[in-house]
């Protein structure tokens, strides 16, 4: 992008900073041409307060807050349709999960309509980190008695008839080297601090590569 | 000829859908196929982790990847399959923008280093079990193992989204209307129905985080399978599976419906094609009894299938007239 060129202190927009948060290879969010397939394809967007392609448009458009307490990155079922039939193959499913970062990041989700959503992810990462391993008695118990607690009624039939069934573990499993699989993800976590810290600072000091 | 594989099970095929795994290693068995699990093998992170942070999130996969590149191998290169649709939409994933950007490799190597390990992008093939028996095995091999056709079961597969979609490897190359599992199927001597959200999305784990958008979603795959009639319903997925199964009830009472489809995994009813007693396949662990549509697998073929076959045209009969091109109008 033309941006890139400039040696002056410059202000990245909204939408640059989306793109270089989203790894991988070229997320290609400027080449959106509003065309609306993703929010047609979406199944979950009647129930998203913006659609994929109306996000875009506000994300083009510098309005950081309204996307970022927006409910939409949050409903995002990552069925890859958007992807698939996006004519300038962005990468909208990446892009989601990039502005779910964000949010928490600078706490916008707080005032969305989707504000339990984070703390399930939180949640269950949270016993990967511990065991190396997902738990799903332990995440449904600690999310559930945390944000929907009278919702635990509904949910303990099937959370009993899976015990009852055999299927789920009462127990968390740990993995052998769990030392080793936190080491490397301290190591991620390091990496990636350090970036955002430069990335946030918001100004570009030295020319863009 | 022996198919060996790495095997990453992942965290669902342990417990919830241990039907799955049970029934993948009676099909691998019947099919000569070797299983090797990687050692000490750690969760995905499945559609949690990038929600959070992007870099451990790739690095938590990329752990497995490492310790597959690392087994010993025999045969042409180190395949690694997963039964598991996200377990290998994540591994695949990483994989591929991994070989697509080095900035992101030197990073989840530099992490990865932390922890004495390192994974050189695109040295492991990541495999969906599906793509496995398809391509690898093929529908002969299959259809030669069969001892207990299962003539007269209707069935509806469904591949649910990740099996097809985005599909960083080329392998499927149809994204929405894929038909290796119904020509699997069929290979087994099932009738498979041809239904229009065979790869709808199940909703995922919405069922947590807004349950109205999940019930509905469901709802649309029970409703679609029921209005072609079919008897069960073969997932590929653990995720999937549960939705449709476990949450079946709640679709009912949510929608005043009356669905019971029970919800197989591709491997049980494969396993049950080749022989295997429902017990050994992990019949019984679902949620909405699968044994009632299961008898209604007959010895023969029904009768209808004589009748369905297609008379073949007299010889005087004049030739069909082909599509002549419109000017103008477009579709």
């Amino acid at each position: 992008m033309a941006l890139d060129n400039f040696h002056t202190s410059v202000k990245h927009t909204f939408l640059q900073e989306v793109i270089a948060a989203t790894p991988g290879g070229e997320p290609r969010l400027e080449l959106c041409l509003q065309c609306g397939t993703c929010g047609g394809s979406c199944p979950s967007g009647p129930d998203m307060d913006f659609t994929p392609r109306h996000l875009f448009a506000m994300i083009a458009a510098g309005m950081r807050e309204d996307v970022l307490k927006s409910n939409t990155p949050w409903l995002c079922v990552s069925c890859y349709y958007c992807m698939v039939r996006c004519p300038q193959e962005i990468r909208i499913t990446d892009i989601m999960y990039t502005l779910k970062r964000m949010a928490i990041r600078e706490g916008f989700y707080r005032e969305s309509s989707a504000s339990d959503a984070p703390d399930f992810s939180e949640t269950f990462i949270d016993f990967v980190e511990h065991y190396g391993r997902s738990f799903e008695l332990g995440l449904a118990t600690r999310y559930h008695l945390k944000h929907h607690p009278l919702g635990m009624f509904k949910m303990a039939g099937l959370g009993l008839n899976m015990l009852l069934k055999g299927r789920m573990d009462l127990k968390p499993n740990r993995i052998e080297h769990l030392d080793q699989l936190q080491a490397i993800l301290n190591k991620a976590k390091e990496l990636e601090e350090k970036q955002d810290r430069s990335r946030y600072r918001n100004e570009i000091t030295q020319p863009q590569s | 000829m022996t198919h060996r594989y790495a095997y990453y099970p992942g965290c669902s095929l342990e417990k919830n859908a241990r039907a799955y795994h049970v029934s993948a290693m009676v099909v691998a068995e019947k099919l000569d196929i070797e299983l090797t699990e990687v050692p000490d093998w750690n969760c995905c992170g499945a559609t949690e982790y990038f929600a959070i942070a992007a870099l451990p999130a790739y690095a938590l996969v990329a752990r497995n990847l490492a310790l597959a590149e690392s087994m010993p191998t025999k045969g042409d290169g180190r395949h690694l399959v997963a039964p598991c649709s996200a377990c290998f939409l994540n591994l695949s994933k990483t994989d591929h923008y991994m070989t697509e950007s080095p900035d992101l490799a030197a990073q989840v190597n530099e992490a990865l280093a932390a922890g004495g390990l390192h994974y050189d992008p695109g040295s492991v093939f990541v495999r969906h079990l599906l793509d496995v028996i398809v391509d690898d095995i093929g529908y002969e091999t299959v259809m030669d193992r069969v001892e207990k056709p299962l003539f007269g079961l209707r069935v509806a597969p469904y591949y649910g989204c990740l099996v097809t979609r985005p599909d960083y490897n080329h392998i499927h190359n149809e994204p929405e209307h894929p038909f290796c599992l119904d020509d699997l199927l069929s290979a087994l001597g099932a009738t498979v129905i041809d239904y229009p959200v065979k790869t709808a999305c199940c909703g995922g784990h919405m069922t947590q985080i807004s349950e109205d958008t999940a019930l509905e979603l469901i709802r649309r795959l029970l409703k679609s399978a029921a209005d072609y009639n079919a008897d069960i319903i073969v997932a590929l997925c653990p995720m999937c599976q549960l939705n449709l199964d476990g949450y079946q009830a709640q679709v009912n009472k949510h929608f005043g419906t009356d669905y019971h489809i029970p919800i197989l995994y591709f491997t049980q009813v494969m396993g049950l094609a080749f022989g295997a007693t429902p017990e050994e396949v992990g019949i019984g662990k679902e949620f909405v009894d699968a044994r009632p549509a299961l008898a209604k697998i007959q010895e023969e073929l029904p009768d209808g299938g004589e009748k369905r076959r297609k008379r073949r045209p007299p010889k005087q009969a004049l030739p069909m007239p082909g599509m002549m091109r419109t000017h103008g109008k477009t579709g």
